[in-house]
């Protein structure tokens, strides 16, 4: 065989790549771990600076686990979050789905401003819009309940999500539209038939998108939602797990790991279709 | 397709059936859109356009009346030194974080460009921080970077860097307490901005840098003068989303340090936050958030035009 | 300027050798065609040859110096490849300047180069403007200019002119080889359109299937193909074949004429029952099915258009081909008959 690069080289340069992926996994990651081991520790342990914060010192424990299921709202806080992600989502879909397509074609030249003008919303976050939301929301007699969410969240899911679907229906060639309307469907008919069979692997990369935007979302849930039944999870354990000034760490890593982790394994799977969505929308 | 201009369905020569408008491009394409639309405006139009007038008034939360004060709130604003505080603190942060983020998401995309043993587990735990509940993960730091048990303190107690009683209190100390903002704002936006970027490496197309290759151009050289340049428009996208993300975070400041010591950590949102809704003066607190607003557009402007320049289809 | 060589290269993609145990020897100065159909690995080939795939096993020597282990950048060579891939940020002068930057040459000399490369493809008045400013024609010229402007020992061509209008073609290929002769590097090709295989090369070397069939000058290929791969590929329409005497009986459609018009006694008759005729311009392609003895198989016989076609739809006619015409080919192995250069053909070298 032909002799290649002198091996050396190969293995320096080798190592070097693995080196800074580490760093940056080590980074990224050990939050997470140090979650794990925190939720399985005895809070004695845990509190006990004299122990290395390494070791289980004393055997792990599904204790903090028993205190977030059966002695906080935790579960409930869950199902909250369930009903809010799968309502949000599926009007997101109703919403953005055809404006997604009517961007990327039927709307010429104009829509390309409009698409932009879409994407420009995200300049007015709800940062700036949840004090006047307070109110309007009290008005609506909302309050105080996750349905608030329901309403409010899609002002954020949708524009990004017609972007990234326009950026998907893009790719679709037109000669399968003009063959199906020859065929004998609407435009519309295609559209449904066709179309929407075709980018299911888009439209589900929205989806996750979309359910993930809801798992993050803080301001509006803090400032509509007061009582601890109505939480999701993301303002339920920050603000409720935490007694006065006592804060009971094994419990709280518990709820951050399960609230993350399998929501990252499927968005991990997506992430392909999400990233070629986007780069077909900003390419361009 | 018979349509006129202005959508309208027109009878065929022949006399047969009129042209539905579920064929007509003009009007599906406008039906399609409009449900969109009008739930963007009335749910993002709207409530701005509220704001604009409640920071133009003195409405509290518990009040019922309504009285026009005009500038008086924004007057009293840059007034205040504390407003000055936060919005030095919310430029500070977000430079000093997207060009960590940058530079750092650069690093990192190229190194994920090759395909190795494991690459997918490296994504998923490279994902984690953006896609864990940015409130969770904060909690995460709170914890590690608690004045007593924080695991940092502890491993540089073991090394020896810090004294058998010694620690740093991350969250106490001001300079300290901005320096872990940052950091954590960083440890979120980390993996968006590696993804966007790689999504850019991956689209350049292969042929280029093989040419280059040729040519003689070793990689350093490939990197930066065919690489770069041809990276800059999406780089500009995910610095325009890590912007936006930092420019208006509350809740990173609000679970770390709720905007202490002595509100020196304070931005924008988070005071915005505690004015309003915390301290019930909704109409300070709508002028607060408002001046993220100008901002925001500033560096949109700003950026877009640059993409633009560097336009190259 | 110098020789391109390559001894037994082999390039294995999970366990399918696209390039399989090639030995192929451009000479000095000599403008040489890869010519085959898509996958037989010509391109393959020649990104190995560029230092863009490792070879699995092999050698690749460019001027005697064996480069098989060098990156690209070393070996000297220029490339152009079949999108151009000119840098799209880049003017036209930086484009062209690049390679003389990567080298560390001073700014004078890069403006020397750069004009006097220009100059050649008469691009001056481009070198202020930008790749997607520029016609598919003017782009091929600049990614000419920035392939000469280092004064490399070889050219690589990848399909450069198949992005081009097919009238552009002709005058790109008139252009392409009137450089090549000025200039006298030696010229590696890649297409697989065999009418500009013949057009331009040299040399031909026709691939298939990770293997060189048969090299020659186009004259060699055309009337002494070594195979029935080399003689149905080369030529348009393609050479015909029928089964005559247990061999494979080939004979081009231009050396069919009536029967009438043949004079040699060793002609043979080749009957025909004429199912259509294409009036094309200069010439008529007359479509058939041919008659016992041979056995039932289409045909195509090409003649002049002066004057009317000596047969009509339906007919059943004769025609006639002389001896010379007729090539006999293995039926088992495809490979010629009696034929030295066949023989020789047989070891693949040159």
């Amino acid at each position: 065989m032909a002799p290649l690069a002198p091996t050396a080289r190969r293995l320096t340069l080798a190592g070097g790549h693995a080196a800074i992926i580490a760093v940056f996994v080590v980074f990224a990651a050990f939050p997470f771990y140090w979650m794990l081991i925190t939720t399985f520790k005895e809070t004695r342990d845990l509190l006990n600076t004299a122990n290395d914060p390494f070791l289980f010192n004393l055997p792990p424990t599904l204790d903090n686990l028993r205190v977030l299921f059966f002695q906080t709202a935790y579960v409930r806080w869950l199902v909250n979050t369930a009903i809010v992600g799968t309502c949000v989502v599926a009007i997101t879909l109703v919403l953005a789905v055809p404006a997604g397509y009517s961007l990327a074609r039927l709307t010429g030249s104009w829509g390309q401003y409009l698409g932009i003008g879409i994407f420009l919303t995200y300049l007015i976050p709800p940062t700036i819009l949840f004090i006047p939301f307070s109110r309007v929301i009290s008005t609506l007699g909302l309050q105080d309940s996750y349905w608030s969410l329901v309403l409010v969240y899609p002002s954020f899911t949708v524009p990004f999500c017609s972007w990234l679907l326009m950026g998907f229906f893009k790719a679709i060639p037109h000669d399968i539209v003009d063959a199906a309307v020859i065929d004998g469907l609407s435009r519309f008919g295609a559209f449904v038939k066709v179309v929407v069979p075709l980018s299911l692997s888009g439209i589900l990369t929205v989806v996750i998108f979309s359910f993930t935007l809801v798992l993050q979302e803080f301001v509006y849930a803090i400032t509509f939602i007061t009582s601890s039944s109505q939480y999701t999870v993301g303002v339920g354990v920050p603000t409720f797990l935490v007694r006065g000034d006592v804060y009971f760490w094994g419990s709280l890593m518990g709820a951050c790991l399960i609230a993350s982790v399998p929501i990252a394994i499927v968005y991990n799977l997506f992430v392909d279709r999400f990233v070629a969505g986007f780069t077909v929308g900003a390419i361009k | 397709m018979n349509a006129t201009i202005d959508g309208d369905a027109v009878e065929p020569q022949d006399g047969g059936r009129r042209i539905h408008f579920l064929d007509d491009r003009l009007w599906l394409g406008r039906l399609m859109l409009a449900p969109a639309i009008v739930y963007i405006v009335a749910l993002v139009g709207f409530p701005f356009v509220l704001a604009i007038i409640y920071s133009l008034s003195n409405v509290t939360v518990g009040s019922e009346g309504f009285h026009f004060v005009g500038l008086a709130n924004f007057r009293q604003l840059v007034n205040s030194p504390q407003f000055w505080v936060a919005v030095k603190n919310t430029i500070f942060f977000t430079v000093v974080s997207q060009i960590a983020v940058i530079v750092l998401a650069n690093i990192l995309a190229m190194a994920l460009l090759k395909d190795f043993p494991g690459k997918w587990l490296v994504r998923l735990l490279i994902l984690l921080p953006w896609v864990a509940p940015i409130s969770l993960g904060s909690i995460a730091w709170l914890w590690m970077l608690d004045p007593i048990y924080s695991i940092f303190n502890w491993v540089l107690r073991a090394v020896g860097w810090l004294g058998p009683n010694g620690r740093y209190i991350w969250l106490g100390q001001p300079d300290l307490a901005m320096a872990s903002i940052i950091v954590v704002d960083v440890w979120r936006l980390l993996p968006l901005a590696t993804v966007i970027i790689l999504a850019g490496l991956s689209s350049i197309p292969k042929d280029l840098l093989e040419a280059a290759a040729i040519d003689g151009a070793g990689v350093v050289r490939r990197t930066f003068e065919i690489a770069m340049p041809l990276l800059l428009p999406i780089m500009l996208v995910a610095v325009l989303f890590g912007v936006v993300f930092t420019v208006t975070d509350l809740i990173v400041v609000f679970v770390l340090t709720r905007g202490g010591p002595f509100n020196s950590t304070q931005v924008l949102a988070s005071w915005a936050y505690f004015t309003g809704i915390d301290s019930g003066d909704l109409a300070t607190g709508a002028a607060i958030s408002l001046f993220l607003f100008p901002v925001l557009v500033a560096i949109a402007v700003v950026l877009l035009r640059i993409a633009k320049r560097t336009e190259l289809t | 300027m110098s020789t391109v060589e390559t001894r037994a290269l082999t390039k294995v993609f999970s366990e399918v050798p696209a390039v399989n145990g090639i030995d192929l020897m451009a000479q000095e100065g000599e403008f040489l065609v890869l010519v085959g159909p898509s996958g037989c690995g010509k391109t393959t080939l020649m990104r190995m040859i560029a230092g863009l795939e490792e070879p699995t096993s092999g050698k690749i020597l460019i001027g005697q110096r064996d480069v098989t282990a060098l990156p690209p950048r070393t070996r000297n060579i220029a490339m152009v490849f079949q999108s151009y891939a000119l840098y799209p940020h880049l003017s036209v002068y930086r484009n062209i300047a690049f390679p003389l930057r990567a080298r560390g040459a001073d700014r004078r000399t890069i403006a020397e180069k750069v004009r006097w490369a220009a100059g050649m493809f008469g691009i001056e008045r481009l070198l202020a403007r930008k790749p997607r400013q520029l016609s598919g024609g003017e782009r091929q010229r600049v990614a000419l200019a920035r392939a000469v402007v280092r004064q490399p020992l070889a050219f690589l061509l990848d399909e450069p002119l198949s992005n081009l209008d097919a009238k552009l073609r002709t005058l790109a290929r008139d252009e392409l080889k009137q450089f090549q002769r000025r200039i006298g590097t030696t010229t590696i090709y890649v297409t697989h359109d065999q009418i500009e295989a013949m057009g331009l090369g040299d040399r031909i070397a026709v691939l298939s299937e990770g293997r060189v069939r048969q090299i020659g000058t186009p004259r060699e290929i055309y009337s002494d193909p070594a195979d029935t791969f080399v003689a149905t590929f080369m030529g348009s329409p393609p050479m015909n074949l029928t089964e005559s005497d247990g061999v494979l009986l080939g004979f081009r459609p231009e050396s069919l004429m009536p029967k009438s018009a043949a004079i040699a006694f060793s002609a043979v008759t080749i009957p025909m029952r004429i199912t259509r005729i294409e009036y094309l311009g200069a010439d008529c392609l007359i479509y058939g099915v041919l008659q016992p003895p041979f056995p039932e198989g289409p045909a195509i016989v090409r003649t002049g258009a002066g004057g009317p076609p000596p047969c009509a739809p339906g007919d059943l006619y004769e025609f006639s081909v002389e001896e010379p015409d007729l090539k006999r080919f293995d039926r088992g192995t495809g490979l010629r008959c009696n034929s030295p250069r066949g023989e020789r053909e047989r070891h693949h070298r040159r």
